[in-house]
């Protein structure tokens, strides 16, 4: 069972109450229409598919209910960091202490 | 419309289903003077902290999220409320709505009311680390729920309408002579 610090409740709390929402920081084009079929095939679909450090959105979905972001180690499962919504995303090398 | 007998159980704890209960959803910036006051008008509390309650004669308030109360009074009592609150905070961003019919209530007591909430829910109900005041939404088996600590060994717990027979029964399931496991 992951154990997941909601930044909104402010407290570590169990898998159990959370959905997982895909990668985040995933930039809605400011101008839909003027974008080409392969632009929005890139927006809607491909994805970075990372082994290791992974920037992705959660939702506290029996809770507050509230999306938040989240680094999660995708080869070890550690969540490295969680962070509201619309804060700027944290360096990996802020939250491994290495250089990127 | 006549209203049903309202049903308990008792076994390691005691259940009870509340009854009509009044439920005002208020949502707007929580830590504004105008919500503040409009909360203190309504039914004389603060603003609770995050996951805490606020309980007094004339009802509750819960923390639901950054951006959202309930305010838990006597049914009948919601309309009104929720009317006051809307002509006190005109001009600003808000939202308060009655919603009692949404969701039902109910009551957990007894010794053994902690370990029948722990058997459902992925939250430390240890004494120390939930005490009177402390709010968890959360889930309880499969569905939604929110519960909070009204005193000792006290808990009210609300969920979605559509799932309170099945809440109910999961309650008194899991407060079955017999199914202490003494953990608390
Ligand atoms: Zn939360």
């Amino acid at each position: 069972m992951l154990l997941i610090h909601c930044p909104y409740c402010d407290e570590t709390l169990p898998e159990l109450e959370f959905a997982h929402a895909g990668e985040a920081h995933v930039a809605r084009p400011e101008n839909p229409s003027a974008q080409s079929d392969a632009e929005w095939e890139e927006f809607l679909f491909i994805r970075r598919n990372v082994k290791g450090p992974h920037y992705e959105r959660w939702r506290h979905t029996h809770g507050c209910g509230r999306f938040f972001n989240a680094v999660r180690d995708t080869v070890s499962d550690r969540f490295l960091a969680t962070y509201p919504a619309g804060a700027p995303r944290p360096s990996l090398a802020s939250l491994t202490g290495e250089s990127e | 419309m006549a209203q049903a007998a309202l049903r308990r159980f008792s076994g390691e704890a005691l259940i009870e289903e509340a009854g009509p209960t009044g439920m005002v959803t208020l949502r707007g910036t929580l830590r504004s003077g105008a919500i503040l006051s409009a909360v203190q008008g309504a039914v004389g509390l603060r603003v609770p902290e995050v996951r805490r309650a606020e309980s007094g004669p004339r009802g509750s308030v819960l923390w639901m999220s950054p951006d959202e109360l309930m305010l838990i009074c006597e049914a009948g009592e919601a309309a009104g409320i929720a009317a006051g609150i809307t002509e006190r905070l005109a001009g600003e961003h808000f939202l308060a709505l009655d919603l009692s019919s949404a969701r039902s209530r109910f009551r957990i007591s007894g010794a053994g009311a902690r370990e029948v909430l722990a058997k459902g829910a992925p939250v430390d109900l240890a004494p120390r680390a939930f005490g009177p005041g402390d709010l968890r939404r959360t889930r309880l088996g499969s569905v939604a729920v929110a519960f909070w600590c009204t005193g000792p060994d006290m808990f009210e717990l609300i969920c979605f309408r559509s799932v309170a027979d099945h809440v109910y029964e999961w309650l008194c399931l899991a407060a079955r002579p017999g199914g202490r496991v003494h953990l608390y």
